[in-house]
């Protein structure tokens, strides 16, 4: 087939960035089958593959680019599956630009393959023309429980139950699917297409237990006891991080978690439909430049604010949010409020009324290798807004160390594993995603997932 | 789902019901929470365990019909099925063998109270009870108090029913009588857990709070529960939510109970109610 050797990616359409930010519909749109083969032929297939060096789950890309090419889209998401659970979520959420694309050849010159929109359309493509059929799979009779149904639970659950394990997973919340649910908003991650996923592993013989508190409602010693031959834990980072400022607790402040789960889990943005409330302010600072500060900015826009700011005490060079978000939202009209560091937080009458904030001057680069911020004497001035976010990132929520005795842990809350592994400290208990690594990416837990299925197997297959 | 086993009206607007939830009944001490959702799309409402049955699986919940959601839940009877029912949450009171410890309650407030004195009373501690109330109709649970406590003291507001005035009138009356208490556990509206530690403070008497403040998660994800306790930010779900109430700013607590006061409004409009 002649290779397309265009230098740019076949465009994605989105919808428009004035009419985007008025509603919670997803921002991208997909390709079409046309668009999809298109950019398909712009791979080399390359004998090094170095875009699957990329993938922390090792999906093998060129084999399923080829397939597109060749309009036989049904083949490609086969092998897609055949390492990735859930594929229209990480064609939609992962960093590609530092994973697949990041490595790939026609990057060099020009830009990379368009893995992840070929991988979003070709589990779209799948999702629009099949019903999903539980599979049949032999069971081998061994009991597996997993903490969390966030990404690297419903992988390693997945892995293992297409082994044959027989896999419960544990969910503190009433719904699953951990951030994918309740942190990314529907416009970037619609919830259909997520339950669509879940409902994929379910199909593979996992069954999911909402409204089990692992830490609360039972411990990982009852799971043990109660025949599980090993245990996952990957609970996420779910406590959130305040900046510790005078006026942190008026009315008006969110944490991004409090924030995002009103809107997304409980679906406020429907309010007064649904009797779950958010309430956003004119004048809406987000504090943090990371993926979820840009969450929370694109929600307060669309939720009616008129200025939201993104405040963030580094630079434009040192912003963590991947470039795509940064677009997307500069596109819908945040605005980028850089080398701002809050020191207080305004307020009268119990309510919010303006942020405090003392511009920064870029120094010397820290121990993470970016230039750390200087305040600028006599700098302060107040942002005037009635709604503040705070979106500094989350650490593990405390409640599995506190109860697991034998668990060993970060100083910062984070379970210690062993890398190659997962092995915890604990015999037969294994850990990954955002509770190992502290707040991360959704595919780098989803490796961790699919490494601890795998040591999980071997474990349990060299026991019999 | 989980199973409304029984239901009981208590008086016009408080209402017990008997649900069946394995797993919070198994491992639920005095002084937990569960948080309750009464059907899809409903809202996550955090209340205070009242009783539990490890046998028969079953946690006792009382709540009183003042929102949407409580509403919704109040419309329920026996038979029919609750989507969500989550928990054991929050931290155990922390009660500890001493001689005298009395409790004051403020209206549903002595469905929270009520595990802990029991509690405390098979720990060997002599517990005394002040129920406050409305009018009479407003105090609950008098009777079931009355099977474990040495004195069961009753304030109403309109004196329908004991004493003529709030539960601190009674407290100040008891202290004044020269009734030592080794310590106060008070849960009901901040502004009478507020006034109780106005009351005990000069006598450095050791008072325990419950506070129920708005959450979503109910495990420390949201945050949206902080209270300021001893000058500290402290979350009221996982931290809480039995705090020292000397420590607590109950004035911001009120404030922040008032975030969604509009919204509620506008929600019953939405609704047409």
């Amino acid at each position: 087939m002649a290779k397309n050797m265009s230098m740019t990616k076949v465009a994605m359409p989105e919808q428009e960035p004035n009419v985007r930010n008025k509603n919670f519909d997803e921002v991208a749109l997909g390709y079409t089958k046309e668009m999809a083969v298109e950019e398909a032929t712009r791979c080399l297939n390359c004998p090094k593959k170095p875009c699957m060096d990329g993938c922390p789950v090792n999906v093998p890309i060129p084999g399923f680019i080829e397939k597109v090419a060749e309009g036989d889209f049904e083949a490609a998401y086969e092998i897609i599956t055949s390492e990735n659970a859930l594929p229209a979520i990480c064609g939609r959420v992962c960093p590609q630009e530092n994973q697949c694309e990041g490595r790939c050849v026609r990057g060099i010159k020009g830009e990379p393959v368009g893995i992840g929109r070929l991988e979003r359309f070709v589990a779209d493509y799948h999702m629009a023309n099949s019903v999903p059929e539980p599979v049949d799979i032999p069971k081998n009779g061994k009991k597996v429980a997993v903490v969390g149904c966030g990404p690297s639970g419903l992988t390693c659950a997945g892995e293992l139950a297409k082994k044959g394990y027989e896999v419960t997973i544990f969910e503190a919340l009433h719904k699953a699917g951990g951030v994918l649910s309740y942190g990314i908003p529907e416009f970037r991650l619609p919830k259909d297409l997520v339950a669509r996923e879940i409902a994929n592993v379910e199909n593979l013989g996992v069954k999911i237990e909402t409204n089990v508190i692992v830490g609360r409602s039972l411990t990982i010693d009852d799971l043990m006891s109660d025949g599980y031959q090993a245990v996952f834990v990957g609970s996420g980072a779910g406590l959130p991080r305040f900046l510790n400022i005078p006026g942190e607790n008026l009315l008006g402040v969110y944490s991004a978690n409090e924030f995002l789960t009103r809107v997304n889990l409980m679906k406020a943005y429907k309010f007064p439909e649904t009797p779950t409330p958010i309430k956003v302010g004119k004048n809406v600072a987000v504090v943090g430049a990371g993926n979820v500060a840009m969450d929370a900015a694109r929600t307060a826009k669309r939720l009616g604010a008129e200025n939201v700011y993104i405040v963030y005490r580094r630079g434009e060079d040192e912003v963590p949010a991947r470039k795509e978000e940064v677009h997307h939202a500069k596109e819908e009209g945040i605005i980028f409020k850089l080398l701002n560091n809050p020191c207080e937080i305004h307020g009268e009458d119990g309510w919010v009324t303006g942020i405090e904030v003392i511009k920064q001057e870029l120094g010397e680069p820290d121990e993470s290798g970016r230039r750390s911020p200087v305040p600028v004497e006599g700098s302060n001035y107040v942002i005037p807004v009635e709604t503040v976010v705070i979106a500094i990132g989350q650490s593990p929520n405390p409640l599995i160390r506190q109860t697991t005795p034998g668990l060993e842990t970060q100083r910062w809350g984070g379970i210690i594993v062993d890398e190659d592994t997962m092995k915890t400290s604990k015999d037969g208990v294994y850990a990954g995603g955002d509770t190992v690594t502290g707040a991360a990416t959704v595919i780098l837990a989803m490796g961790a997932g699919k490494k601890a299925a795998k040591a999980i197997d071997e474990a349990l297959s060299a026991e019999a | 789902m989980y199973k409304i086993v029984s239901k009981e009206t208590l008086n016009q607007a408080v209402e017990l019901m008997v649900i069946h939830a394995p797993y919070v009944a198994r491992k639920c001490e005095a002084g937990q929470f569960i948080i309750i959702r009464v059907d899809e799309d409903g809202e996550r409402i955090p209340l205070t365990i009242a009783d539990y049955d490890r046998e028969a699986e079953t946690v006792t919940i009382i709540y009183q019909v003042v929102g949407y959601s409580t509403q919704k839940l109040s419309e329920m009877k026996a038979g029919d099925f609750v989507v969500d029912f989550v928990g054991p949450l929050g931290q155990p009171a922390p009660l500890h063998k001493c001689d005298h410890v009395i409790g004051v309650a403020g209206g549903v407030g002595s469905a929270p109270l009520y595990p802990q004195l029991r509690k405390l009373h098979e720990m060997g501690v002599k517990v005394d009870v002040i129920i406050g109330g409305r009018s009479s109709e407003f105090v609950i649970l008098s009777d079931m108090f009355a099977e474990f406590c040495d004195h069961v003291y009753i304030a109403t507001d309109d004196g329908s029913l004991g004493t003529k005035g709030f539960v601190t009138t009674v407290l100040q009356n008891l202290i004044d009588q020269g009734e030592k208490f080794d310590e106060v556990i008070a849960i009901g509206p901040l502004i009478m857990m507020k006034n109780v530690v106005k009351l005990t403070k000069p006598y450095n008497i050791p008072t325990a709070v419950s506070l129920n403040p708005i959450m979503i998660d109910g495990t420390g994800m949201c945050g949206g529960c902080r209270v300021s306790v001893g000058g500290k930010t402290k979350f009221a779900c996982v931290d809480g939510p039995d705090f020292d109430g000397f420590e607590v700013d109950f004035d911001e607590c009120m404030k922040r109970q008032g975030m969604f006061k509009d919204e509620e409004h506008n929600c019953k409009i939405g609704r047409g109610e």
